[in-house]
């Protein structure tokens, strides 16, 4: 008998029971679900076959949550909700309740705290994004400050369902795209618009030759001799497009670079199935610069592309559905943005983005 | 001790932030704010916070490739990370991250989320994301000497670690039969199922890259299945959408235009309105769900539910972004989990003997063809597969194949 709790070391018990932390009135309704009601933005009814009611109230995260935050939402579902909460794929925490009459009182200590109440049918949900600065290697811009001065900006439209549709937008800081931003309403990706710096006296020590090419999309790495006899690469620059993956695979490939690393916007994806089939975000604007904290090139781009959405679209259309009604051109013209040739595609099967008609807009 | 020329760091010792404190103006919380109140054992919250400060001002990050650590008998979980400004910020010096695997639907008791506040208090930042993209608990920034500690608190508290490199990484799922009347199989118990199927896969890295197992309970997808899973499970059903009449007519008459909003919107124009009835040809309905999102009181799935199964997302990197592909187009729902664990196997051999390092299956295929993925794994091809049939000639026939047939 040992006196330390830790013992036996346990390994591979995998997460908790899928059902371990529901609360009762989803054990008894489990998969017995009728329908669903928004009461208010950020408010939703679920009615079970069995007449049961669980009421949900969304709030918006900023993810990057201290235990102090998380210690608050436990007090929060202590006090309102018998002790349940959970949160969503988009980073929001929702709160479960069985009493509709704390609904207000919740809401009411929730604005207390700053924290807002909404994202739910049309309008802008919480914003996926990835680490930026703060915790990752190969990040071209922040996600956090990014995401923090656009919710800034577009508040209004968390709090309040006023779009013609759900508008879902997601930051990655780099072509990893660990937020997968590539089938958002609208995508802000964070670029590199230079060739790796290579280290060679690094390399030598801290990197594979062959993983280091075969990393390349494009062909461009060849190893070379490097100092000292040592294996080093060259890069044939005019080949690179700047994606990184060489240095995810060798911190000898260096990326960052202060004045040239920026922001590009994309629009128009989608994964849900509804109506249209899913999609992938098209370019809308190929660089902005990086320009902390508050990025208001991107936010004023972004609020842009909301605001002629808005005005634009119809009921239910997503922005890439309102896009293909309107066309490419269109959108330019109703956003100003400019069409440059970064806009026509010239990596694997570029062709099949050309216009093959005569369908054209006058 | 303090240097008057380290600058940053004034009399009360913290880091001067005057680009991050900006960012706790404005009516969205403030991750900065976040950062600041957090504490934990090894206090490196304000340390990130000027590390930060110094990225706001430099433009860069000042991260260091990750390297290896770990706690005993795992190949992941956790995310190695250095400072490259670390005597200015000893505390960041070594920052590495634990991934932990969420519970299915992200659903808590707060007894749960103080349990890991309290063990992330003892052992790291104080600091976590809830959560990762892939779906984990993120837990942000410790020691070395802190991780398997904080490892064997959590497993005694009942949690493990998630995935992470060339490792299937930990699945995820969509709130499914707990609060989603549209679902369709039982999405939680299926990704619990399959995650726990796949603990030594999940913990040992040993495939030839990341394999991604999402799991969304109808066409919906809350959990971008289709964009962002290797293996995505999509729910959807086969018979014909329940229509209540009486409440599509309280739709009608609290303001939808039936016509208009639902009919017109229909992909494959399936249904049709005359002022009183609502008529669906089921034959040709697609399961996109709109007509269902636009009235829930009204129309439901059917009840032979089930899930599609498709293969190969992906972000960009290496050959390009990919979504993923039908590979068979309806398994009902209690049939999922057996089917899926034989396909999976299947494949994982595949890619074992055809994959390269760092190629994930999509890529494979993309560089085998579909059909040589088919005739490697034995599923026979199917028209739901595709889009359209091929629009070029240049046919690898295998007429030796054929004259064996």
């Amino acid at each position: 008998m040992t006196t330390t709790p830790l013992e036996p070391r346990l390994t591979d018990v995998g997460p908790p029971r899928y059902d371990k932390f529901l609360p009762p009135i989803v054990l008894k309704n489990y998969g017995a679900w009728k329908y669903h009601e928004t009461l208010a933005p950020g408010v939703l009814c679920h009615v079970a076959e069995s007449g049961d009611r669980l009421y949900t109230v969304r709030a918006g995260t900023p993810r990057l949550l201290s235990i102090q935050t998380l210690r608050k939402y436990a007090d929060l579902a202590d006090k309102y909700c018998g002790g349940y909460l959970r949160f969503t794929s988009r980073n929001n925490v929702e709160f479960l309740l069985v009493d509709p009459a704390l609904i207000e009182p919740l809401k009411q200590e929730l604005a207390a705290l700053g924290i807002p109440v909404g994202g739910t049918n049309n309008a802008i949900s919480n914003i996926v994004h990835t680490q930026g600065w703060v915790h990752c290697h190969a990040a071209a811009t922040d996600a956090s400050g990014l995401v923090k001065s656009m919710m800034d900006t577009l508040i209004d439209h968390f709090t309040h369902e006023d779009l013609p549709a759900k508008l879902r937008i997601a930051v990655a800081c780099c072509l990893n795209m660990c937020g997968a931003v590539h089938c958002s309403d609208i995508a802000i990706l964070g670029v590199h618009r230079r060739p790796p710096k290579v280290q060679s006296e690094l390399l030598s020590k801290a990197c594979e030759v062959p993983t280091l090419v075969a990393s390349c999309p494009t062909g461009a790495i060849r190893p070379v001799p490097g100092v000292g006899g040592k294996q080093s690469v060259e890069v044939l620059e005019e080949e690179c497009m700047y994606c990184g993956n060489c240095f995810s695979v060798c911190p000898a490939m260096r990326m960052a670079d202060a004045e040239n690393d920026g922001l590009s916007i994309w629009v128009g994806g989608k994964v849900s199935n509804a109506r249209s089939a899913p999609r992938f975000s098209r370019l809308a604007i190929p660089f902005l610069p990086n320009n902390p904290p508050r990025w208001p090139e991107v936010v004023e781009a972004v609020v842009k592309i909301v605001d002629v959405y808005r005005g634009e679209a119809r009921k239910y259309e997503r922005v890439g559905e309102w896009i293909d009604r309107i066309g490419w051109p269109r959108f330019f013209e109703l956003t100003g943005f400019e069409f440059t040739r970064y806009h026509i595609d010239d990596f694997k099967h570029a062709g099949m983005s050309f216009a093959r008609s005569t369908h054209i807009r006058y | 001790m303090a240097d008057a020329d380290e600058g940053v760091k004034p009399a009360n010792g913290k880091p001067e932030t005057k680009l991050l404190d900006e960012l706790e103006n404005g009516p969205w919380p403030s991750f900065v704010t976040e950062i600041k109140s957090a504490s934990g054992a090894t206090g490196s919250a304000e340390d990130l916070l000027g590390q930060l400060e110094l990225s706001y001002e430099d433009k860069v990050s000042h991260w260091k490739h990750g390297g290896l650590v770990g706690v005993l008998g795992y190949g992941g979980g956790v995310i190695g990370r250095y400072s490259d400004v670390g005597e200015q910020f000893p505390k960041v010096a070594h920052f590495h991250t634990l991934r932990v695997n969420q519970p299915a639907g992200w659903f808590y008791t707060s007894e749960a989320l103080r349990t890991i506040s309290d063990i992330w208090e003892r052992h790291g930042s104080g600091l976590t994301n809830m959560h990762g993209s892939t779906g984990d608990i993120i837990l942000l920034g410790t020691t070395t000497d802190h991780l398997e500690a904080t490892f064997q608190e959590l497993t005694h508290a009942g949690f493990d670690l998630g995935g992470s490199g060339s490792a299937v990484r930990t699945p995820s799922c969509c709130v499914g039969m707990a609060r989603c009347e549209w679902a369709c199989f039982d999405a939680m118990k299926l990704c619990y199922d399959l995650t726990m199927a796949y603990q030594d896969e999940l913990h040992r890295p040993a495939l030839p890259y990341k394999f991604k197992i999402k799991c969304a309970a109808c066409p919906n997808d809350c959990v971008a299945a289709i964009a962002r899973a290797d293996l995505s499970v999509i729910g959807t059903w086969k018979d014909d959408i329940r229509i209540d009449q009486t409440e599509v007519a309280n739709y009608a008459a609290a303001g939808i235009d039936i016509q208009k909003d639902i009919c017109a919107n229909c992909p494959t124009k399936c249904m049709d309105w005359d002022g009183k009835e609502l008529s669906i040809k089921n034959r040709d309905c697609v399961r996109c769900m709109h007509c269902i999102n636009a009235m829930p009181k009204a129309l439901r799935p059917g009840v032979e539910k089930g899930a599609v199964i498709l293969i190969g997302a992906k972000a960009p990197i290496l050959q390009g972004a990919l979504l993923s592909s039908v590979l068979i187009p309806f398994v009902a729902a209690d049939e999922l989990l057996d089917t899926l664990k034989e396909l999976i196997q299947r494949i994982w051999d595949f890619w074992d003997e055809y994959g390269t390092n760092r190629e994930r299956i999509g890529e494979l295929i993309q560089r085998v063809g579909l059909a040589a993925f088919l005739d490697g794994i034995g599923l026979d091809p199917v028209p739901e597969m595709i889009s359209a049939p091929r629009d070029n000639p240049y046919i690898y026939y295998q007429p030796a194949k054929e004259d064996e047939a």
